[in-house]
This record gives C-alpha cells, structure tokens and sequence, in this order.
C-alpha cells in the first residue's frame, strides 16, 4: 500500500516534471517566435506603411529600441529556466552573443570579404592579383590623393595639437578658462557638410568690383589684393588642399584642448612652483615641464586626429568633389567604389587605409596587455 | 617695473590672446548664423558684418545735369567738386561726398552721395520658411517679378534623421552594456579572445566594411531602410560602446555586486537595477558621442539610405543644397542651421557628459 503510494508520488512527480519539461521546452520555443513575429509585423509596418511620418518615426523608435530589449528579455527568460548548470554556462552568452555577433558581422567578416575582393576584378569574378594594388599605387589620381592626405595628416594634427594645447595653456591662466573653452569646443557639434557650408561662406567669391560677401575675399580686397576662389586657386596646387585642412584645425582643436586641458590640471602644482622658484621662465617651465609631463596625452590626441585625417571624407566631398587637386585616398574609395562601380580597386583602397592604421592597432593591443591582468 | 604690475601685464595677454582666439573660432558660424536672418538681397548684396555700425554712401540728391547746364563733354562742377564725366563714372570722391554719374552721357543724371553711419539691420524668417518647408514659395525679386521656389522640405529630413539617430544611440549603448557586463563580471571561454577584438576593432576604418555590407543589405533588401541604417550604425560604434562602458562597468566596487549576489539575485537582476542605473554618467557620454556622431555622419547614409528623397537624412538634404544651389546663400545658411540647431543644444546642455566621453576615450573607427 504504501509502495504503491510512494509509486503513484513518484509518477505523479515524475508526470509534473515532464509536464513542466514540455511547457518549459514550449515556453523557450514559443516566446521567441512571438517575440519574432512582434518585431517582424513592426518591420513590415514599417517598411510599408503610408502613415505620417512623424508617426512612423516614432513606432520605429519605440519598435527599434523595445525590439532590442525584448530579445534579451526573451532569450535571458529561456536560459533562466534551464538547469542551474546550463543557465552559468548559456547566461553569459546571452550577454555577450549580440555584440560579438554584430562586431563580426560588420567590421571583422567584412574586412575579410573586402580582401578577398580586392584580388579580383571590377564585377568580383575573375582573379587579378595584385592588380588592383598596383594601380592604387601608380595612377595618377591615386598618387594625388597620397599627396594631400599626408598633408592633411601632417598639418591637420600639427597644427590641432598646437592650437589645442595653445588655448588649454591660455585659458588654465585666464579667470573665463570654461567660456572660453566652450566656444573652441563648439564646432565640434557641427556636421562636415555644415563646416563646409561655413566654411565655403567665408571662401565665397565675387568678381573684382562687386561687394565681397565672402569674409576672406572681403579681407583681401580690402587689402588692396584681388579675390579669389581659395580652395579652387589652381597656381598653387597642392597649396590649396590648406584652405580645406584649415576646417579640421576648427574642428579639432577643441578635442585637443579637452584632453590637454584636463591633463594639465593634472601636473603637481608644486613642480611648477619649483621651476618658478629655481628662476625658470614661463616659457621654460612650458617646454621643460609640462610638454615632458603631458607626453602621454600629446601621443593619444595626435594619433586620434591621425587617424581621423587619414580617413577624411566628408569635407572633400561636399566642398570640392575632388576637383582642383583635392583627391584624397577615402573620396578615391567612395568615387572607385560606389560610382565607377570597381569593387575590386576600390576594395583594395579600403585595405591600404586598413594597413595605415594597423601600427596604432598593435600599440593599442599592446597598451591593453601591458595595463591590466585581463 | 614692479612685480605686480608685470603680473597685470602678464594676465592682460593671456585674456587678449584666449579673446582673439575665441572671436577667430567663432567667427565663421556667426557669419552663417547671421545670415541665415537676413533676406535673400541682403545676403547677394552685402556682407554680413554690414550688421555692425559700418560708414556706407547714401544718395543724399539726385542732379539732372542738363537742367544745370553742365556740359558733360568737358570739366563740371557740383557741390564744390570738379569733375569729368569719366571720373563721375568711376565715381568722383571728396572727402565724405561722392558724386556718381548714373546712365549714359547725354541723359544720365547725378548722385550726390553722403558718407553716413549706418548698420543692416532688417532680418526675416523666410529663409527659414523656405528651407523648412516642403511646399513652393512666392518670392518677389526687387524689380517685381515673382519667381517659384520650391522649399527644401528639411522638416522631414529633420524627422528622419531623428528617426535613424535615436535607436542608432539607443541600440548599441544597449548591446554594449550587456557585453561589458559580461566582460566585467562574468567567466565564459573566448572571453579575452573576443575582449581583444573589441580593443582591435576599435580604429579599424568603417570604409572596409561599406562593400560587402552594401551587398549583403542589397540581398535582405535592407537598403534605404532605417533598420539597416541603425544596424549600421550598431556596428561601427559598437567596438568604443563596449569598451568604453567596459572600463567604466569593470571599476564599480566589487562589494555592491557580490552582496546583491548573496541576496541571491541573478546576473540579469543586478545588470538592470544595479549596473545601469550606476553606470548613467557612462550611458550619458557616449550616448552623447554616438548621437552626435550619427546625426552628423553622411558617408554612411550616403551609401546605405540611397537616393531616395522621402528617407534622406538632413546631412543628405544640406549636402543636396550645396550641389544644386551652391550660391543660394539665404537657403544654405539656414539650412546648415537647421542641421545644427539640435547637436548645438545637446551639446550645450550636456557638455559635462560629452567632454568626460572624450576624456573616457577617443578613437573611434
């Protein structure tokens, strides 16, 4: 009698845990397929829908951004109620899978594939080598875009990191240090295509005797000069390429203030009082003490606007398209790539810019081992 | 001189020098911004800086020569100036009186010109109107003719920018935190593997993946779709989310998270109600980073929204301006305001946040 209890318990028992198997199995395949057929019947709605726009802009906030967490939500439920084992096991997975998985996809897979297709033709069928390679490094536009891009980099990091640490210098000594650093910060915000339009207001030219509009012509005339199309004035190829670096130098110097700034902040007020004290001039002090103290700094802010110029794009291609010797090696990408339709030459120009950033891959990797015990 | 009276000098070039580059900085959005209130005329006809006190000629009397009997073949005499009708042309200027030959030789007439202080100081909205609207507008030139000028219809690309930037912020913070939580506080295989590609992707160029990419979003028929522009946009921001929020995720003190784990919470309990809402400041600047970032990019929605007019982002819109209308500068000053209004007013409201993002880190892909 009580054996058949205890049997009829442990059936009973037995029937609970496989109904709670089969409902938990039910559970972890029917909530993702729900959870799919939510954000599948968004995206149609979206693609498709003919409501006002402002409408559909924020379904596909709500949709894009609640989508999201509702797969974590969702996937996170289902290791959950697996066994303890399996949940230690699966959970940080769950954590980790989507990053990892949208890295490869868009940066690691595709430089790959991007390689791949740099050795074949124009349409990606027939191999050719290095072909492609050849010509990106003997054509005639090629070499020009080489030309301004290492003058972009030089004078466009140079002088960022001059003007940077000129102003974070000035305003550590100045009673308006914060109003003043938000004014050099501002044009951080704004778009390329807006610094060019800023920028092409100011170079805008008129013929000799009309009222210059364009601040510099109007400086220039004023002067007693002629005016000119700046950035267009062919006599002084590759001069001019100067008159569109200058619109990074607006934009990045107050980065590079930003970082100075707070590194300087960071030097022991009472090395300075030394320096003072051994008879040190201001200048001194700045070249002997502060410069070796922010090394460190000065190598991050100029290898980021290195990195930043070498892949320079938008400004290019707003203001000149390319015309008047202004190439440069990411609109050559862009023209070889999306319209001359050469995927194979243009590939290989995306590799050429991947292999120029390779040295600051390896210092950063090399930074990151030496810093911590991962 | 004296110490103090050094230092005083010392402290007058600092300030002078920090104002002269603060004017040079922001001299060139105050000439757009200027402009883009003063009306179509204005802007063709004078410079913007003719807003400040500036000495300008006013036409004070008009002379019909033949009424004087002046003899315009020779040596004429006005207003205590003398002149030949060739240098009246020019314009004949003495001292702060200016007279102007208008018209031809037989029946032109005289200008007697005063040099007087003046400022431009009639603004208007209608550049704004037009590059704003989506409808044509009526626009009188000054000699009467109306011209139709189709508007630039940047509200919607105002909206749809908004629509991709957004869940482009929203969705990789979201993605990163769970990934830096993990990297911080869990033990899994391939964790410093995948750690190291975070770090090794982090100033790989996005112009490696714009190919094959593009051909995979041609498949899905994702193009010109704002999911594949916030995938995107996922994806090239997501190697600096994640370690950035790694670095900040991987310093909270131990002790918070190993009491919540006594208390018998679970990974994904302390992630939402211990992680995030410690980790605001962190969310903030990148956030702060990575909306800026996407409301200015034009390389990426260039190639993957396409040429669709009803889904341009407002960079598109601006960049489509400049092309076609490269002198109209009454719609490109107000235009490339509209594209900055909303980075401006993040950027002054939450500057705090967006400079500790830039001191976090700063090497972006």
């Amino acid at each position: 009698m009580t054996q058949f209890g205890a049997m009829t318990e442990r059936e009973a028992n037995v029937g609970t845990k496989v109904l709670a198997f089969i409902s938990r199995v039910f559970l972890a395949a029917i909530i993702p397929l729900i959870a799919f057929a939510v954000i599948y019947a968004g995206f149609i709605f979206l693609r498709d829908s003919n409501a006002p726009k402002w409408i559909v802009a924020v379904v596909a906030i709500i949709w894009g951004v609640g989508g999201v967490g509702l797969l974590y939500w969702v996937f996170n439920g289902i290791v959950e109620r697996m066994p303890d084992q399996w949940t230690t096991r699966l959970q940080p997975f769950v954590f980790v899978g989507p990053a990892v998985a949208i890295l490869i996809f868009y940066l690691a897979w595709p430089t790959l594939v991007t390689f791949r297709l740099s050795l074949l033709d124009r349409n990606g069928v027939a191999f050719v080598g290095l072909q492609n390679y050849v010509a990106a490094f003997s054509q005639r536009l090629m070499l020009e875009s080489f030309r301004n891009n290492l003058m972009w980099i030089l004078f466009g990091s140079t002088f960022s990191v001059i003007s940077g640490l000129l102003v974070a210098v000035l305003a550590d000594r100045s009673r308006w240090e914060r109003v003043a650093k938000s004014f050099i910060f501002l044009p951080m915000a704004i778009s390329f295509v807006g610094a060019g339009v800023i920028w092409n207001f100011i170079y805008t030219v008129r013929p000799a005797g009309v009222p210059q509009i364009g601040l510099l012509n109007a400086i220039a005339t004023g002067l007693g000069g002629a005016p000119r199309a700046w950035y267009a004035w062919t006599d002084i190829i590759p001069w001019n390429n100067l008159f569109l670096i200058v619109i990074v130098i607006w934009l990045q110097t107050g980065f590079a203030m930003v970082l100075f700034s707070a590194a300087l902040k960071g030097i022991p007020g009472e090395l300075m009082e030394a320096g003072r004290i051994d008879g040190a001039t201001e200048v001194q002090i700045f070249f002997r003490i502060m410069i070796p103290y922010i090394r460190g700094t000065v190598i991050t802010v100029w290898t980021t606007i290195v990195i930043f110029t070498l892949k320079i794009f938008d400004v290019v291609w707003v203001m000149t398209g390319g015309q008047f010797s202004t190439e440069v090696i990411a609109t050559q990408f862009y023209r070889q790539s999306f319209v001359a339709r050469n995927t194979g030459y243009g590939s290989a120009i995306a590799i050429v810019l991947l292999i120029a950033v390779i040295p600051v891959m390896i210092y950063n990797l090399r930074q990151f081992r030496e810093q911590e015990a991962f | 001189m004296g110490a103090s009276s050094q230092r005083r000098l010392n402290v007058l070039i600092v300030n002078f020098a920090l104002l002269l580059l603060v004017l040079i900085w922001t001299i060139p959005t105050l000439g757009i911004f200027v402009s883009s209130f003063r009306a179509r005329n204005d802007i063709q006809s004078s410079g913007w800086w003719s807003i400040l006190p500036h000495r300008a000629w006013e036409t004070s009397r008009v002379i019909v020569p033949s009424e004087l009997g002046l003899d315009p073949t020779g040596v004429m005499e006005v207003e205590g100036i003398s002149a030949t009708f060739e240098e009246m042309r020019a314009g004949m200027q003495d001292g702060d009186t200016r007279l102007i030959w208008i018209g031809n030789r037989r029946l032109g007439r005289i200008e007697v010109q005063e040099r007087k202080w003046t400022v431009n100081w009639t603004f208007t909205m209608e550049n704004y109107n037009q590059v704003l609207s989506g409808k044509d507008i009526e626009f009188t030139r000054a000699d009467g003719t109306v011209e139709i000028v189709p508007g630039d219809n940047m509200t919607s690309a105002f909206i749809n920018s908004l629509a991709v930037a957004i869940p482009s912020t929203i969705i990789p913070i979201l993605i990163a935190a769970f990934a830096a939580y993990a990297f911080a506080w869990m033990r899994f295989p391939g964790r410093k593997v995948f750690f190291i590609m975070v770090v090794a992707l982090l100033v790989v160029p996005l112009q490696i993946a714009l190919i094959p990419i593009l051909r995979v979003y041609n498949f899905l028929q994702l193009n010109g779709t704002f999911l594949g522009m916030w995938l995107a946009h996922t994806g090239f921001g997501l190697a600096l989310a994640t370690y950035l929020l790694y670095n900040y995720i991987s310093g909270l003190p131990r002790e918070t998270l190993e009491s919540a784990f006594i208390d018998g919470a679970s990974h994904f309990t302390i992630f939402t109600r211990l992680i995030l809402p410690l980790s605001v400041p962190a969310l903030a600047s990148f956030a702060i980073f990575q909306f800026l970032w996407v409301w200015n990019d034009y390389l990426v929605a260039l190639i993957f929204l396409g040429g669709d007019p009803e889904t341009k982002v407002i960079t598109m819109r601006l960049a489509d301006i400049v092309g076609s209308r490269g002198n109209d500068w009454h719609l490109l000053t107000a235009g490339a305001f509209v594209t900055m209004i909303l980075p401006l007013a993040v950027f002054f409201s939450l500057q705090r946040f967006f400079v500790r993002g830039l001191l976090a880190g700063s090497v972006k892909g």
